[in-house]
């Protein structure tokens, strides 16, 4: 038998008497946020769009459409695609091995994954100089197959893996643990394999925040300049990315093209966000 | 017996969540695990569905020893507390999975799922999705998800907590019928006594990862076994020292008693029935429940709670009253002893 709980029927609670300072510090906050982001971003972002073009739109052709941007702009994505790609696949493994499971040093591993958001980017570059360099303990056994990793293909995408590889796992972790184990569980009873669960229940569960780790692991590669700058090398139309590039055209005193092909990246950002929105508006409808 | 567990132990770290648990359970009974929460109930449910590996001791299905059998291999069909239904997959879909998974034709698949939802009364949701049921719904999607590959047992854990309390009893008499209708030994845990005393054949009561008690709802009620079970089943108050009433005097090594609602009789002083009987008492307050009331009491520093019915005559906050307590059952660390009241016995053999 349950008792009868008769809760008093009582007003909603105490209104807000006093709107109005609620409403000052509202548009206060509002209007410092809008100026900051003006200053900081919109600004900077409009001049580069401009200088680009300053010089006319045949300049900015040219700019964009140089043999040495074009080839930067193909290892950008060359590189962005094989960093996403692998740091998808560890994403999905380490997620899946730190929320489904019980071990030790399960913490660890979770703040180990997190190391590359808390370094310096640079010191991602030395160390596969440093191993893979010519002073490192890799480099004898390397040169003697023939294979080259610094300042070459290789070594850029190493780095850009090392810079990124946080992005998809932390956004899966978070979900599959909202998740739970039981709708797997209920799916190993009734003898679903390991992967036909997977497919089936785990997946669809986490591929919005999937797409969303991925989108922002592109972003993250795309722009990467810090790790990439140290083991390239900075060989024009061989380990030159887009960010090294534009850096390369600035320190030319070539602003213009500098801006030009910045405004590539620029470009590139914007369609990310577009992307990284619609994922997220998905992964919140979905959480919900 | 089909389901039997044998010195069964387990622990999670410090915790012991079995503790040498025994029992075994005929086919075709609906039995209910009842504890209060950490008493180690949810634990062996899942042991015997697999979800869990006992540290010690065997569990047997059907004759088979299968602690080392796939959890999946085992037979059993099991609804999660919070139902884990596939939020990515339709009513049917949840229904034909298990189905699906034993590669069964399409033909069969459709015509069993559509046995399932008219047996648990889903026609017409086939197409929603988790989120768009009720609780109630929910409930019945996965008990027919979990009935759909023919299990040999049917195992709940907690399958009514989710549900609020109005659909709850509905829910109740539903389960029991729909359970008795396709015949399966089913074992359902449980904290709420009213829940496992009205849907339950049998009542297996564990209380700190061991087995108090096994029995029917009302052997249990009426001849509870350890003290967990006196004080645990139905509306107890411990007294303290019960030989202060009258017809009661103390047993050696009983120092308290339980006293439930049923063993007391309130009465306006001077209309009592057996005036040698009972004590003085003060009405500390009175509780509305619907068809009853309840009444907590006050008799000489001891605090009990009674039952009255609507027609008697209307108590009042602070009365005086007379207090009758026909039974109690006395209990110490091992025992339960029922006593009943000297004055009245004595009086009812001189009528006899």
């Amino acid at each position: 038998m349950r008792r009868v709980i008769l809760s008093k029927a009582g007003p909603d609670g105490p209104r807000r008497d006093n709107n109005m300072r609620p409403s000052i510090i509202k548009w206060t906050l509002i209007s410092l946020c809008v100026l900051f982001i003006v200053i900081m971003l919109i600004l900077p972002l409009a001049t580069v769009i401009v200088y680009a073009l300053r010089q006319g739109w045949e300049t900015f052709r040219d700019a964009v459409l140089d043999e040495y941007a074009v080839k930067a702009l193909k290892l950008t994505l060359l590189s962005a695609v094989l960093a996403v790609s692998v740091n998808t696949f560890f994403g999905l493994f380490a997620s899946w091995a730190i929320t489904k499971f019980h071990f030790r040093g399960k913490q660890i591993l979770t703040t180990l994954i997190d190391i590359p958001f808390s370094i310096s980017p640079v010191i991602g570059g030395l160390v596969f100089i440093l191993i893979f360099g010519r002073i490192g303990w890799a480099y004898p056994f390397l040169t003697a197959h023939g294979v080259k990793i610094v300042f070459a293909v290789p070594g850029i995408v190493l780095a850009t893996i090392f810079v990124t590889f946080p992005f998809v796992s932390r956004e899966l972790i978070p979900l599959m643990q909202s998740q739970g184990k039981e709708e797997e569980e209920a799916a190993a009873l009734m003898g679903a394999s390991g992967f036909h669960i997977y497919r089936k229940i785990t997946l669809p569960h986490i591929k919005w925040g999937l797409l969303y780790g991925v989108i922002l692991c592109s972003a993250r590669a795309i722009g990467e300049f810090g790790a990439v700058s140290v083991v390239s090398g900075h060989l024009r139309g061989k380990t030159n990315t887009l960010p090294l590039h534009v850096e390369i055209l600035f320190n030319e005193f070539n602003l213009t093209a500098a801006c030009a092909v910045s405004s590539i990246l620029v470009f590139l950002a914007v369609v990310i966000l577009i992307l990284r929105n619609i994922a997220e508006f998905r992964v919140k409808k979905e959480t919900r | 017996m089909y389901v039997e567990l044998k010195n069964i132990s387990k622990r999670f770290g410090d915790f012991q969540a079995s503790d040498d648990v025994s029992f075994g359970i005929e086919k075709g009974k609906l039995v209910g695990l009842l504890g209060p929460s950490g008493s180690g109930k949810t634990t062996i449910l899942r042991m015997i569905a697999g979800l869990e590996r006992p540290d010690s001791g065997d569990i047997f299905i059907d004759g088979v020893r299968v602690n080392d059998m796939e959890a999946s291999s085992r037979g059993i069909g099991f609804v999660f507390q919070n139902y884990a239904l596939f939020r990515y997959m339709t009513v049917f879909g949840n229904i034909a999975f298990g189905l699906e998974v034993q590669k069964h034709g399409k033909k069969y698949i459709k015509e069993r799922v559509g046995e399932l939802i008219r047996l648990t009364q889903l026609e017409g949701l086939e197409k929603r999705y988790p989120h768009q049921l009720s609780g109630g719904q929910k409930q019945r999607v996965a008990f027919a998800r979990a009935l759909a590959p023919n299990p040999h047992l049917l195992l709940l854990d907690e399958p009514f907590a989710a549900i609020d309390a109005k659909v709850r009893k509905e829910l109740r008499s539903w389960l029991r019928e729909t359970i008795a209708k396709v015949g399966i030994t089913s074992i359902f845990v449980t904290h709420d006594q009213d829940e496992a005393v009205e849907v339950a054949d049998e009542i297996i009561i564990t209380n700190r990862g061991r087995v108090e008690q096994i029995g029917s709802p009302a052997r249990i009620y009426k001849n509870p076994a350890t003290p967990f079970a006196a004080q645990f089943i139905g509306e107890s108050s411990v007294l303290e020292n019960y030989a202060s009433l009258r017809g009661f005097h103390y047993v050696a090594g009983f120092d308290k008693a339980v006293i439930r609602p049923e063993f007391i009789g309130i009465f306006k002083p001077g209309k009592e029935l057996y005036p040698n009987a009972s004590v003085e008492g003060r009405v500390e307050d009175i509780l509305f429940r619907g068809n009853i009331l309840e009444v907590r009491l006050d008799v000489g520093g001891s605090r009990m709670t009674a039952y009255r019915s609507l027609e008697d005559p209307e108590l009042h906050v602070n009365e005086r009253v007379s207090v009758l307590v026909y039974r109690l059952f006395l209990y110490n660390q091992e025992q339960v002893r029922l006593i009943e009241n000297d004055v009245i016995s004595e009086k009812d053999s001189v009528f006899i």
